[in-house]
């Protein structure tokens, strides 16, 4: 007996863009009349991959297709790749919350996921009901519960609340207590989406551990979903990079990761796949002379321009805009008003703005940009890793030692003998 | 190592398969056989049936002072409403059963089988959220409000009673209870079976055409009077066109029993009672395959 655990072969899955409803009952009939005939079901036939980027002519689009890999038992996986890559569908598909459209997955063991911590919370129930509610839809029995249930309430440090309504936790108790009763599944594999994102930094390290705990000391195996490269690499001991809803590549998690960075940092123009109530349109980087750029000397200027449009018609909001390292961790963050342009009552508007960043301020290095529009907690719209650009040295004293690694940012300091 | 074997032992496996010269725990894959029901895995998951039939429940009562005692408000008001229509202005006879205690038994059955269609039928469209991330049977939920509308029916028949005790003391109608009164449970187990058949059908086909939850608010509504709730079923003679319709309705039977356990008049035979119970299996058996089918792809067009 094989020790593989999940063995993916051919998986496709397949997406209608657009308004479900209208045409779709015409769609039915003709899939119904080709399988009365014995007929293969003509829509299988048409979609094309999926790239949000570029306008296609299908309805259809292939979410995934045609993938195949196998995962060992104790092994922890990382699914990188860009927005819209098939990530999340491959996760949906392996949770059982949506079924492929061809080929098939096999599975040792009971798997679950973490796709959102707290899923069926209720409000009004106490900390003490909702465990057991929660552990149950997570798959648990009332004994095993039982059983974990003081553990559980200890990892989340919520021991005085336990009889309280969840509603009066605060945002961080109601996390934990999630996390605490997700984490003492025990399943044979854990599939993980960026949860970690929540949370104060004391809870995450703790997450983290409980994480590797589960791959490393348990024998168990994680499917870890990231944008954090940094995360990916220190967790995960192998990787599968997806492109376009096929496997780029897969292998060991740093070379994987390496890859990602390189199909990354092939330098782009973000678009937005589609509109939004209030959403970033477009961004690029162009130098001082206007040209779209991805490579800038230290001492260049660094111009990013992006549009914003708003469909809705009251809205107050922010922006941020954070320069993000090539593993995805903010290094510098600024935060914008938007209400001054867009306080246009009634309708839609759409501005283009600039931000201009001065030279000598990033040493060479890979970067990237990360945009939101929010409100509030209220996230409108939110983009990791756009317009990804390099600096590149000019011929300093560390140029001979490229790759080595400077780090992020120059420091203006002053260099002198004092004795 | 070991750990992970005692739990497969444990855990019965969810779709076996031998076709493999391995041995997976699951397939997952585009199609399961039509008949495939998945009861077995349905049972596996009790536990969250009853934890969501008391979260139903006690989420309903708390920061509430008269908790439960509001399920008795609405059934008393439609009582006054068809005494006052029903009674007072058309003058329908209720078969020398005193129409307060009449429309009361017909109005708790009734309130039963629409609360339990109503929500059954909204399962995929109201729960949305929690199925996008996390798998359970499907099933699960349909049936757990079934049986947290049985609470409900509970406290309602309480009412029932209260009212059957007031005609008994005050010896203004005389009880004959024998054995019949066994036909109770039996019929709210078909009623039950029937509204949870019938939710499950529409749930099913809501999720891709909104239509049908407009049509069923609408049937829901138009189903209480061709079912001898205002009226009993021998107010109109075998042969007209209302009798037809009313025998071929299954909550008929279900009803007229029901009444005839309480009060000993209602117009029904074993051969009606068993048309309702199998009309109810046929529906059921054809919901499972249907919302069976449709759980595994309604993320994507709910």
């Amino acid at each position: 007996m094989s020790n593989t655990v999940i063995k993916v072969e051919n998986l496709s899955k397949q997406y209608r863009l657009g308004q479900i409803g209208t045409g779709s009952l015409a769609h039915d009939i003709n899939r119904w009349w080709h399988k009365v005939r014995g007929n293969e079901d003509p829509y299988l036939k048409v979609g094309e991959a999926n790239d949000r980027a570029s306008k296609g002519d299908s309805e259809y689009v292939w979410s995934l297709r045609d993938v195949n890999f196998e995962i060992k038992q104790g092994d922890a996986v990382g699914i990188i790749g860009r927005n819209g890559a098939g990530k999340s569908t491959l996760l949906k598909i392996l949770s059982r919350t949506t079924a492929p459209t061809i080929g098939n997955i096999k599975i040792k063991g009971r798997v679950a996921s973490l796709l959102e911590v707290g899923t069926g919370f209720h409000p009004e129930l106490s900390g003490r009901e909702n465990i057991f509610l929660n552990g149950a839809i997570l798959g648990m029995t009332k004994v095993e519960i039982k059983k974990k249930f003081d553990e559980i309430v200890d990892f989340a440090g919520v021991e005085r609340y336990i009889d309280t309504p969840v509603k009066r936790y605060s945002s961080g108790m109601y996390v934990r207590l999630a996390f605490g009763v997700a984490a003492h599944l025990e399943p044979e594999i854990l599939i993980v989406d960026e949860v970690l994102a929540v949370g104060d930094a004391e809870f995450q390290k703790k997450a983290l551990g409980k994480m590797q705990d589960v791959s490393k000391g348990q024998g168990r195996t994680v499917l870890f979903v990231s944008h954090n490269m940094g995360v990916v690499t220190q967790l995960c001991n192998s990787a599968i990079l997806l492109n376009k809803g096929s496997v780029a590549y897969t292998g060991k998690s740093d070379l994987v990761v390496q890859k990602y960075l390189n199909l990354n940092l092939s330098g782009e123009t973000y678009e937005a796949p589609q509109e939004k109530e209030f959403y970033i349109k477009k961004a690029q980087l162009v130098d001082e002379q206007g040209n779209v750029c991805s490579t800038f000397g230290t001492s260049n200027k660094i111009y990013l321009q992006f549009t914003i449009a708003k469909n809705i018609k009251k809205a107050s909001a922010q922006l941020s805009c954070t320069i993000q390292n090539k593993t995805g961790d903010y290094l510098t963050t600024f935060v914008e008003d938007l209400d001054k342009w867009f306080n246009d009552a009634n309708g839609s508007n759409e501005h283009t703005f600039q931000v201009l960043y001065p030279g000598d301020l990033l040493v060479p290095n890979y970067y990237a940009f990360r945009l939101a529009i929010f409100s509030g907690r209220a996230v409108y719209d939110l983009v990791e890793m756009i317009c990804p650009f390099s600096v590149i040295d000019e011929g300093s004293s560390m140029a001979m030692y490229e790759g080595a690694g400077y780090g992020y940012f120059s420091t203006n300091h002053q260099f002198k003998q004092i004795l | 190592m070991s750990t992970f074997y005692k739990e497969l032992e444990r855990e019965p496996t969810m779709t076996e398969t031998n076709t493999d010269k391995e041995h997976w725990d699951m397939i997952i894959q585009p199609k399961t056989s039509m008949l495939d029901l998945q009861l077995k895995e349905v049972w596996r998951y009790r536990d969250l049936i009853m934890l969501f039939v008391k979260r139903d429940f006690a989420a309903q009562v708390k920061q509430t002072v008269l908790g439960p005692v509001w399920h008795l408000i609405q059934p008393i008001l439609t009582t006054a409403i068809f005494l006052f229509l029903f009674t007072g202005i058309a003058g329908i006879q209720t078969e020398n059963v005193p129409s307060p205690m009449f429309y009361m038994a017909g109005i708790t059955l009734w309130n039963y089988f629409s609360m339990a269609l109503t929500s059954t039928a909204n399962t995929f469209v109201t729960n949305a959220p929690i199925f996008g991330k996390v798998y359970f049977p499907r099933l699960v939920l349909p049936i757990s409000i079934v049986i947290s509308n049985l609470i409900k029916l509970a406290i309602q028949f309480g009412l029932v009673i209260a009212i059957m005790l007031y005609y008994g003391i005050s010896g203004k109608y005389t009880f004959h209870f024998n054995s019949s009164l066994l036909l109770i449970p039996v019929v709210v187990f078909i009623l039950a079976g029937l509204s949870l058949g019938l939710g499950i059908v529409i749930s099913s086909l809501t999720t891709k055409y909104r239509d049908f939850t407009l049509l069923l608010a609408f049937g829901v509504q138009l189903g209480m009077y061709v079912s001898p709730i205002p009226y009993p079923l021998s107010i109109r003679p075998q042969g007209s066109m209302l009798r037809t319709l009313l025998d071929l309705n299954p909550i008929t039977p279900l009803v007229e029993a029901f009444r005839y356990a309480l009060f000993g008049h209602g117009t029904f035979t074993a051969g009606t009672l068993l048309y309702s119970a199998v009309f109810t299996v046929v529906v059921l058996f054809f919901g499972t395959i249907m919302f069976n089918k449709v759980e595994k792809s309604f993320m994507d067009t709910v």
